[in-house]
């Protein structure tokens, strides 16, 4: 076919190179044309555009959401902070403006001068920031004066604040800039650098609902810097609002128990996983963050040992120690390797392989079944359940009780806590399992740690009847206008395989650890309350066993006392809270945790009766 | 190969044209630092001028061999080139919302500009092989268009439309240039009619907003539209013969976008007026002008398309670029040769150059 074709030849792609010639040429004609038109024709007016510099382009800061409780009490809003500026070149006579300026904030105008001292040149055509966050008296002085002062402007920024002071800090998080990496995550669509967005708790989680959307205005204004006119519009779309699973009176409750002391207290809705309250102290005061901290004063807060910024009640891993015998006594009887009538002397220790596991009870229980077991939280009974168990049948038990996994409630940085199984030893410490770490583990003493959230989601499960929910802390999303836009449905994250009859087992026991004469929380009785509980005191130092007992209680130095737990619920027949607090170095868990679980208990069961009380207690600290 | 022939046939002019431009570039880039008082800006030129040094060697490596070499390894550069663009997508820098870069240690490389020289050589090569003065059927074309299709959907999944629009006015012209057959053509007309309202419908949310601003800048007061009131107005103040040299206030008071890069006329035209634009587009145009006449004397079919090819790549750069910031074509982030920050940019350009100039000199050692 080729044959008849011509081939192309220097002489036809010449013809066509000059053709394309012609086009380029029209192309840049057109090119010059344009230049023509915009500098020479129409320079003039472009210059005098430039010149004033007139249109300028301001962004509509959108009003971030506000944060409530479940019962739409307000946590979280925003206050307005009134910014002065100048702009050199538009303030002359600068030194006579500054000077007038400085009457009506009540400052020296050597001060105002100074910020302005570099501002030369091309300088002088940019805003300088004189003060931050003045009051609303300057401010109306200043906008009745507004002729005698060109290129002074007041802008107005919102500032979030957080109206219970330090109340829920670790829940609500705060704001901080956005960072280089955050901006290059690419999940914070039309954030700027200088921008705030969500660095801890709610704030970041929620941030995409919380922000908003920016809008801007171009503007023209004329020589002093004045708006003369409005050209284009884009109005910014509020934030949403979030209201939280929270209870603020049992939350303010939880925060007011734990004062004074180093834990956690967090309490669950057992039958939809929603977090009621969830208190760690130390707190810190987001206000302070928000109103800025020099770098050295954020310096010193963040490497205070105390570590006030960690939410204990999701970060902090402590021992179970024996309210972890609940879950050591389900595997036992689930496994049929005990029944209720089962029963184990307990002489004070137990013997295994030429050792001395001891029971924190020096004279020992005697010969206790099950439910007194559990009531008299004897470790010499839990020790012989456990080692017929097993480590690895233990870890499953834990396991789906949600222990050892984060559990997933909308904050950042959740520990997942640890459940130790043999593999996990072999591989972590290249050593075997030995046996007499799990007597150790069925006590909750050994490897395994939990956090507060997680052993309320298991007592939680306990009072449910071995159903676990996720435990969720916003309870619904809404618009400015107060259209809801997401209600959060309860999560079933797992199922207990657990009999009604082992159930039944463990509530009566959970129940006898507060109402038997012998139960180790006897101070969670109020008046005729059903409160089920089991109380743990973890050892922060390994007890030595071949090792004597010598010193006194008392003289044990603070920071090695032993931790303490209460986990509950209530009421015992109809669970619709399960509670549980650890409290760092303080000793029993039946004097030091177990009240405070109560208390919360009973903010919240309780709160018709007491809530003239709650109300009183619970006022705004700075409106 | 270093012989007497080098310096007599070398093409002085077109190198001259593009020292001259590369200049232009580095004096308005000090112009954009040193309005910025962002202090990382800073080192902008000096890495630019790191980059030009470094086009400068690339321009001689690609001058020292004989071009028509380069037929015989059109398909295994083309390859590489493809390689690196599926490797931006794995390992690429994501800065601000897309991945354009690969890094190797400190520097990073834009595997986009690079591939633009891969397709001209590609389609010289083909084009030069099968040209008929009737022109390519469609069954012909086929080819080209894989060719073209692939790196065009791998830069747009960066993405990077700017970039993946230049490759395809780039062949566009080329194939152009060698002819399409009549009926040929009517169909690929017809067909376009219906690929672009798909292709309008797989465009991300910025890019449909960016073509609804070119037609109608209002449309986007706070972005788009806003910047280019903003380039006007830089270019108009400029006037006839501009504000001086480091006294541009749009520059100074960061009214422009992307000063270093996309916008970087609006700055040059602000301080040198009508008088210093008309020269750099003028310098521009003599360009690709001397490009063309490359491709003109040319000898084979091959160097002819491989010169046109070039010449096109630069043309429309500098059209799309300069239009762009005067408001006659839609924004669309194409860097202006020579002159926009940016090393691959700088390197890519001065290759192109020097295989211009590569083709330029080898006429005379034809037989």
């Amino acid at each position: 076919m080729s044959r008849y074709l011509k081939t192309a030849d220097s002489d036809w792609y010449k013809q066509r190179i000059i053709g394309i010639i012609l086009l380029v040429l029209i192309c840049f004609a057109a090119l010059f044309m344009r230049l023509f038109f915009l500098q020479v024709i129409k320079g003039e007016e472009f210059r005098g555009l430039s010149d004033n510099n007139s249109i300028r382009l301001q962004r509509i800061e959108p009003f971030r959401g506000m944060i409530f409780d479940r019962n739409k009490l307000m946590l979280v809003d925003n206050r307005p902070s009134f910014d002065v500026s100048i702009t050199v070149k538009d303030a002359q006579p600068v030194a006579q403006t500054l000077a007038k300026l400085s009457t009506y904030l009540r400052v020296t105008d050597e001060e105002l001068l100074e910020k302005t001292a570099g501002q030369k040149g091309i300088k002088a055509y940019k805003p300088v920031l004189l003060r931050q966050d003045i009051g609303r008296d300057s401010v109306a002085a200043i906008e009745v004066h507004k002729y005698d002062l060109p290129g002074i402007d007041v802008n107005v920024k919102s500032l979030r604040n957080y109206l219970f002071g330090r109340s829920a800090a670790h829940i609500l998080g705060y704001l901080g800039e956005i960072s280089a990496n955050e901006i290059d995550s690419g999940i914070y669509p039309g954030v700027r650098s200088g921008d705030l967005v969500g660095k801890s708790g709610i704030e970041k989680s929620y941030d995409d609902h919380l922000r908003g959307q920016g809008g801007g205005r171009q503007v023209e204004v004329n020589a002093t810097g004045q708006i003369m006119r409005v050209l284009k519009t884009v109005p910014s779309r509020p934030g949403r609002n979030v209201v939280l699973t929270i209870d603020q009176a049992v939350q303010r409750k939880a925060e007011e128990l734990l004062e004074g002391v180093i834990g956690a207290a967090v309490a669950i809705d057992p039958n939809t996983g929603q977090v009621l309250a969830m208190a760690s102290n130390p707190s810190f005061d987001q206000n302070r963050i928000v109103s800025g901290m020099t770098h050295e004063q954020w310096q010193v807060f963040i490497s205070d040992p105390l570590k006030p910024l960690t939410n204990r009640a999701v970060q902090g891993e402590y021992p179970p120690a024996s309210t972890y015998k609940i879950l050591t006594a389900v595997a036992g009887l689930d496994e049929g390797l005990i029944d209720e009538n089962t029963e184990f002397c307990c002489p004070g220790q137990y013997r295994f392989k030429g050792r001395d596991y001891r029971c924190w009870k020096k004279g020992g229980h005697g010969c206790v079944s099950l439910l007194q077991a559990i009531a008299q939280s004897c470790d010499v009974y839990f020790y012989q359940v456990g080692r017929a168990v097993g480590v690895d049948r233990l870890a499953w038990y834990a396991k789906a009780f949600g222990l050892g996994t984060p559990s997933g409630v909308q904050l950042a940085n959740e520990s997942s806590g640890l459940i130790p199984t043999a593999d996990w030893k072999l591989k972590r410490t290249g050593e075997p399992w030995q046996e007499g770490e799990t007597l150790s583990l069925a006590i909750g003493q050994g490897f395994n740690l939990v956090t507060p959230l997680q052993m309320a989601g298991m007592v939680a499960a306990v009072a449910t009847g071995g159903v676990r929910y996720k435990p969720q802390l916003l309870k619904r999303i809404e618009t400015a206008q107060g259209e809801t836009t997401f209600v959060s449905e309860p999560v079933i994250s797992g199922k207990v395989p657990i009999s009604p009859r082992t159930l039944e087992l463990i509530r009566q026991g959970l129940w006898e650890v507060v109402h038997s004469d012998k139960g180790t929380a006897k101070g969670a009785r109020f008046f005729d309350l059903q409160i089920s509980g089991k109380t743990g005191t973890a050892q922060v130092i390994s007890r030595k066993d071949d090792e004597e007992e010598t010193e006194d209680e008392s003289e044990i130095a603070d920071h090695l006392k032993a931790h303490a737990w209460f986990v509950a619920y209530a009421p015992s027949e109809a669970p619709r809270i399960a509670a549980a607090v650890v409290v760092e170095n303080g000793e029993h868990g039946s004097s030091a945790a177990t009240p405070i679980a109560r208390e919360i208990i009973k903010s919240y069961l309780l709160k018709e009766q007491l809530l003239p009380l709650i109300v009183a207690n619970s006022k705004p600290q700075n409106p | 190969m270093f012989d007497r022939h080098f310096v007599q046939y070398f093409d002085w002019g077109l190198f001259t044209v593009a020292v001259l431009l590369g200049c232009f570039g580095l004096i308005t880039l000090y112009s954009v630092v040193t309005a910025d008082a962002a202090a990382a800006q800073k080192t902008l030129v000096i890495k630019q001028l790191i980059w030009f040094s470094v086009g400068l060697g690339c321009m001689i490596i690609s001058i020292l061999f004989n071009y028509k070499q380069l037929d015989r390894y059109a398909n295994s550069f083309y390859v590489l080139c493809i390689v690196m663009l599926i490797a931006v997508l794995f390992f690429g820098k994501y800065v601000s919302g897309s991945k354009r870069w690969l890094m190797f240690g400190p520097i990073s490389v834009q595997p986009s500009e690079i591939v633009k020289i891969a397709v001209i050589i590609a389609l010289a090569s083909y084009y030069s092989k099968n040209a008929y003065t009737r022109g390519f059927t469609l069954r012909q074309l086929l080819i080209p268009v894989a060719l073209v299709t692939l790196p065009f959907a791998l830069i747009v999944a960066q993405p990077d439309l700017g970039t993946a629009l230049l490759v395809v006015l780039i062949a566009g012209s080329m194939t152009v240039f060698v002819k399409i057959e009549k009926r040929s053509f009517r169909y690929l007309l017809l067909s376009g009619m219906v690929t672009v309202p798909l292709v309008w419908f797989f465009l991300k949310d910025y890019q449909k907003r960016r073509i609804l601003t070119f037609l109608s800048p209002e449309g986007d007061p706070l972005g788009a539209g806003y910047h280019i009131i903003q380039s006007k107005i830089a270019i108009g103040s400029g006037v006839l013969t501009g504000k001086g040299y480091l006294k541009g206030t749009q520059n100074a008071l960061n009214f422009l976008p992307e000063q270093h890069t996309d916008f970087i006329f609006s700055v040059f035209a602000e301080e040198w007026g009508f008088v210093g634009s008309a020269v750099l587009i003028l310098l521009f145009l003599l360009l690709v002008i001397w490009g063309l006449n490359v491709a003109y004397s040319s000898r084979d079919p091959f160097g002819t398309i491989l010169a046109v090819g070039i010449s096109s790549m630069i043309f429309w750069q500098v059209f799309v670029n300069i239009g762009m910031v005067m408001g006659l074509m839609p924004v669309v982030g194409i860097p202006l040769p020579f002159v926009s920050y940016g090393g691959s940019s700088i390197a890519t350009t001065m290759i192109a150059v020097g295989l211009l100039i590569n083709v330029s000199m080898r006429r005379f050692t034809l037989e």
